[in-house]
């Protein structure tokens, strides 16, 4: 749902040059009003494209944070910002949401002293595609939690990072005295800046009213000062109350979205915590201080903001602007009015798992009867698409290329079949209609990130018609795109993907296949066509067994292959020369989501020093970015795995419901850290799993903004 | 969601010979006091089906069929009977409504359908798995009384060689291979490509044929103008479809319908251990109902008292009717004499007046029906404007409109035509009795 869309911002073109390009004049000119500070220095890590434009008072700065990266130095990247992007993902600058706004500089200044969480959290990633502009005051709680907590799991993927990461909370708590000041400047210059107009400058203020929300927050913990600097954000909102501008309404907006989202953050830390995937589980005593005095915190702060309300409603602004958090199924509330809203009507499941909670599960059995039975009440969605919801629903169509391309050719039937009603407007009434057939088809099955792109691309697509485009028109235009995206994005895409990767395929190699991808079967289908001589080692998992299928199309086209279940990886792995492995989304820290069991396929290959080579289309990469598989993730149907095939009197597990103190957990996808895929392979070539932000960069424009 | 609907409602059914007459054909045939054809619409009606086509025998049950639904349904369903000759089988009277057909599948119910599986759950299973044909299989009812008191053994002796033979595959969702009751001799031959595409059948004789069917509306039309000769969809189309359905001659036709499908690059890993190996031209599935739905044709006389028992018992949420804290159904303005009893799953209509000590069990009686003094009625139905004098003893009957029981008549699994008068003090056994 958030997946799909882009925030605001970072379509915007000038920002994203400010991020990389470090054009910004304006920003300059505000850096030298922020006082320079140890502790600033780790902020600047994650707002290096600021830092590069500001001239001034990194240099020392530098000093402290040199053990971070080389990416300190300034000339060089300005120099060859290429080799930047490929060498220094974890900075912020891959983080479009950094770049976007001309304004990391200012939030450096002021932010800089809390803890730098901006900065951990670019390294985290947590903000990757979460609209970080939008929802980044609400999350800097939990990148307190990341920052201490969540540092520990990240030691070991950023070896050089992870130092400063530690350091960071010590760093601050000492300088509680001197936050304060920097708080007080911070303010200052959004004051002082408020008399510039650039739309920058305005941005920035925003970001720093923001800031300095977030840091009154911190500051209470460190028995600091923060009612004044509360104060001087609230003066200085209430002071552009006057302006009438866009860009200052936006502001206050900001300012309000910020404490109210710290606001909520307080009260439900733990939950948000869990879905930022930070270091959940084990949240310390310290934390839970932390988080107590934030409560304290979060009722004033509200108060300030409703103080501060503009006549707009804030809620719903919200509401517009920062795109709905990904729904949390263990927060009673919104299920409950989701399912009011539902169309299909789900039977929750019972028994679920503690840690999964907060995804969808439901009863696998009266799903589908019930939804057959209602296929003629549901007049409102296209008979296309319907069917392709059941067969999502029934598991006739799985496999995230297939899924996605069924989706599209629903949604292209669906458009040739549309005409707009009298007194709508083709772009506005198509639009909702897809929106609406998309809750249907997640209602059937979460979407995954292939679909959640080409929904992006489609919606997209339909926004940007011209008015003036007649019906007819503008539907065969939406049905080429369709058509396009569809040949480009998938088959193209698969074709010269199979190319590159047949490339790595020699004489005599043994490749270790896992599940089933379409992708993988082409290549090795083609490098058998090739007439190369490889023997393929096909390991399967219950209880889809999905190895199955593919191992049988390969034997029938004469390979040679052995078939073994997982358990047997590290017995199998001896021999083998190289894994190559489908996925369903790579993500832009390089984690590879996949089915599940795929982590352990390429931790075992990582381990045996066997190259593992991923194949996914471009169009399966996403600007998020996730660590662990807990918090995004999706979960079948539970009794399957308590069945045995074939075997109809092995049912020990039989009636598992009805024990509590039992939960199955049939998971159906998992993360593999960038740290054990040697290669990706995508139609723009092959790459190493540190330069997916470079792709999500440069050809998701093109695939996703037009 | 582009389905047509065409419902055969039938004329003057030879199996049900003394209850149909000239103003009771078929599809009005009471069940539980309301016409048999009711049911099927009402079941549509639930399913939000509205436009429907009602193919009737008949020029004069056209008239009165379309009569009884322009009043019941008035502004309830949009309904356009249309008159086929008689004889003409279904697939014929199919053909005389070939040019109604637009949408992109239809679905074809038999008029003679007392169900509560949804339409919607057949549609969206042909729908799911893009199949050519899909037909609705139920578990056989079993018919009979439960608690028979007659020779039911007799009955069930002529219905078991009934039993459809169907070949399932191990999905249970493809239909591999069906052969009607009537043409199942001793053995069953199965077709080797068949088998050998699937690798496995399941053979099934406890599934019956529902008569609801799910058409592609191009293939059901490529057969029935390529095949003129086909007479009923289910003894002709449709066993041929799924006898073709791995070469069959429409396939140059039928396969770019779902080309958008086949002709991309084949993605569907779905339930791929059987489509690798069989390349079907076009699927025939089956969607079978659950158990717990009911599920029976009013095709035989048996079938009709069955039915008529079972709506008013077990299946009674069909019936539409809400029941009594003993059971049953009696209108208000029914009036019964001192020591009259009336069991559980009986259903007495309105204006129907009982004596002093009659005993009515698990039977439905009529509008005005006139009965006299201990009358026993037992598993029967009585329709409307019968007379029964005293002391008659009906048994596993059915007695059709306006007919006259005069004093001490009895009767055990006898059918008495519309108008019939029965003499004093006649019995009569398993004898269809009506006016020549």
């Amino acid at each position: 749902m958030d997946l799909r869309r882009l925030p605001r911002t970072v379509i915007d073109p000038k920002v994203r040059q400010v991020g990389f390009f470090t054009s910004g004049d304006p920003p300059s000119a505000r850096f030298n009003s922020n006082p320079a500070d140890t502790t600033a220095a780790t902020a600047a890590t994650s707002a290096t494209a600021a830092a590069i434009s500001s001239s001034s008072p990194n240099s020392d700065i530098n000093l402290a944070g040199n053990s971070l990266s080389p990416v300190m130095i300034p000339p060089l990247r300005r120099m060859s910002p290429r080799r930047c992007d490929d060498m220094q993902m974890p900075i912020g600058s891959y983080n479009p949401s950094e770049s976007v706004l001309g304004t990391s500089p200012s939030r450096r200044g002021i932010n800089g002293p809390d803890f730098s969480e901006v900065a951990t959290s670019a390294w985290l990633g947590i903000s990757g595609s979460m609209k970080a502009a939008a929802s980044f005051p609400g999350s800097s709680g939990e990148m307190m939690m990341a920052g201490k907590n969540g540092g520990n799991a990240l030691v070991k993927n950023m070896d050089s990072t992870a130092l400063a990461v530690k350091t960071l909370p010590g760093v601050t708590e000492k300088d509680g005295g001197t936050l304060t000041d920097m708080k007080n400047d911070g303010a200052g210059t959004v004051r002082h800046q408020k008399q510039t107009t650039t739309r920058a400058e305005r941005r920035a203020i925003q970001e720093a009213q923001r800031a300095s929300k977030a840091a009154a927050m911190m500051d209470e913990k460190d028995g600091g000062t923060l009612t004044d600097i509360k104060n001087e954000g609230a003066g200085t909102v209430r002071h552009q109350k006057q302006t009438t501008t866009k860009a200052e309404r936006r502001a206050i907006q900001e300012a309000q979205r910020a404490s109210k989202a710290v606001a909520m953050m307080d009260g439900k830390g733990g939950k948000s915590i869990a879905s930022t995937g930070g270091g959940a589980p084990s949240i310390s005593n310290q934390e839970k201080v932390l988080k107590q005095s934030q409560k304290k915190d979060g009722p004033q702060d509200t108060g300030a903001a409703s103080e501060k309300k503009v006549s707009r409603n804030p809620d719903k602004d919200r509401k517009k602007d920062i795109p709905q958090p990904r729904m949390q199924f263990d927060d009673k509330n919104r299920v409950e009015k989701a399912k009011r809203r539902a169309v299909v009507n789900q039977f929750e499941a019972r028994n679920r798992v503690e840690l999964f909670r907060h995804l969808p599960q439901y009863e696998h059995g009266p799903q589908l009867p019930y939804l057959e039975s209602k296929f003629f009440h549901l007049d409102h969605i296209h008979p296309s698409v319907y069917k392709v919801g059941l067969q999502y629903l029934s598991g006739t169509i799985t496999g995230g290329n297939a899924r996605c391309q069924e989706m599209l050719l629903a949604f292209r039937e669906a458009i040739i079949d549309y005409s707009t009603p009298p007194e709508k407007v083709l772009v506005r009434d198509l639009t909702s209609k897809i929106g609406s057939y998309v809750s249907f088809l997640i209602e059937c099955r979460p979407l995954s990130v292939s679909m959640g792109n080409a929904i992006r691309f489609l919606k997209n697509r339909v926004a940007k018609l011209h008015r003036n485009l007649s019906e007819s028109e503008a539907k065969s235009r939406l049905i080429s795109d369709v058509d396009r995206f569809i040949n480009e994005k998938i088959i193209v895409a698969d074709q010269i993907i199979v190319q590159h990767a047949v490339t790595k395929i020699r004489d005599g190699d043994v490749l270790l296949i896992y599940g089933y991808s379409t992708v993988v079967e082409m290549i090795l289908l083609h490098a058998h066509e090739q007439g190369k001589q490889f023997r393929v080692v096909v390991v399967d998992s219950r209880p889809k067994l999905e190895g199955k299928i593919l191992l049988r199309k390969l034997v029938m086209k004469g390979l040679s292959c052995t078939y073994t279940h997982i358990n047997a990886i590290s017995y199998v792995m001896h021999e083998v020369k190289c894994v190559v492995l489908g996925a369903s989304a790579i993500l832009s820290n390089g984690t590879v989501f996949s089915r599940v069991g795929t982590a352990c396929i390429a931790m075992v290959a990582h381990a045996f020093r066997v190259p593992v080579l991923i194949c996914c289309e471009a169009y399966k990469f996403h600007e998020r970015v996730q660590l662990d598989s807990i918090c995004s993730n999706e979960l079948g149907n539970p009794d399957v795995i308590s069945n045995v095939p074939g075997k109809e009197d092995v049912n020990h597990l039989a009636n598992w419901a009805d024990h509590k103190n039992l939960q199955l957990l049939n998971l159906f996808y998992d993360a593999t850290p960038s740290d054990y895929v040697s290669m990706i392979v995508t139609e723009h070539g092959m790459v190493p799993p540190t330069s997916v932000p470079v792709i999500v960069r440069e050809y998701g424009k093109d695939q996703f903004i037009f | 969601m582009d389905f047509q609907v065409v419902v055969m409602a039938g004329g003057y059914s030879k199996n049900l010979a003394p209850l149909v007459s000239e103003e009771m054909p078929k599809p009005l045939l009471p069940v539980a006091n309301r016409p048999v054809l009711s049911y099927v619409l009402e079941l549509l009606e639930a399913s939000n089906l509205k436009d429907l086509i009602v193919v009737v025998e008949g020029e004069d049950v056209a008239l009165r069929v379309g009569g009884w639904i322009s009043g019941a349904y008035v502004d309830r369903l949009h309904v356009e009977v249309a008159a086929v000759p008689e004889e003409v089988g279904t697939a014929g009277a199919l053909r005389a409504v070939a040019h109604h057909l637009t949408a992109k599948d239809i679905l074809v119910v038999s008029g003679d359908l007392v169900s509560d599986v949804p339409p919607g759950a057949v549609a969206a299973t042909h729908r799911r798995l893009d199949a050519a044909v899909t037909a609705l299989l139920c578990i056989t009812p079993v018919s009979g009384p439960s608690e028979s008191v007659s020779s039911v053994g007799k009955d069930k002796g002529r219905k078991l060689p009934r039993a459809n033979i169907v070949g399932l595959d191990h999905t249970r969702q493809y239909l591999l291979h069906v052969a009607a009751g009537a043409e199942v001799g001793k053995d069953i031959k199965i077709q080797k490509s068949i088998l050998q595409a699937n690798g496995q059948m399941e053979i099934r004789a406890d599934l019956m044929d529902a008569h609801m069917y799910a058409f592609q509306r191009t293939i059901l039309q490529e057969v029935l103008d390529q095949k003129e000769m086909f007479h009923s969809i289910k003894h002709d189309v449709f066993p041929y479809l799924v006898r073709t359905q791995l070469r069959s001659e429409i396939s140059d036709k039928g396969a770019p319908k779902n080309g958008l499908n086949g002709a991309d690059y084949s993605l569907n890993g779905s339930d791929p251990a059987s489509e690798i190996l069989t390349n079907r031209t076009h699927k025939c599935c089956a969607y079978i109902a659950n158990k717990s739905k009911y599920c029976s044709r009013l095709n035989s006389i048996q079938a009709f008292c069955d039915i008529n028992r079972d709506v008013v018992g077990e299946a009674g949420h069909l019936s539409g009717y809400s029941f009594s804290a003993q059971n049953n159904i009696v209108h208000p303005s029914a009036e019964l004499g001192s020591k009259t009893t009336v069991g559980p799953q009986c259903m007495l209509n309105e204006g129907s007046k009982l004596g002093d000590k009659c005993s009515v069990k698990r039977s439905v009686i009529g509008r005005h029906c006139r009965i006299g003094s201990n009358v026993k009625i037992f598993n029967s139905v009585v329709m409307n404007h019968v007379t029964i004098e005293d002391g008659c003893f009906i048994q596993g009957s059915v007695i059709c409109n306006n007919a006259q029981l005069q004093e001490r008549v009895v009767l055990k699994d006898c059918q008495v035509g519309a108008g019939y008068v029965l003499t004093v003090g006649s019995e009569y056994k398993s004898e269809p009795l009506s006016k020549k």
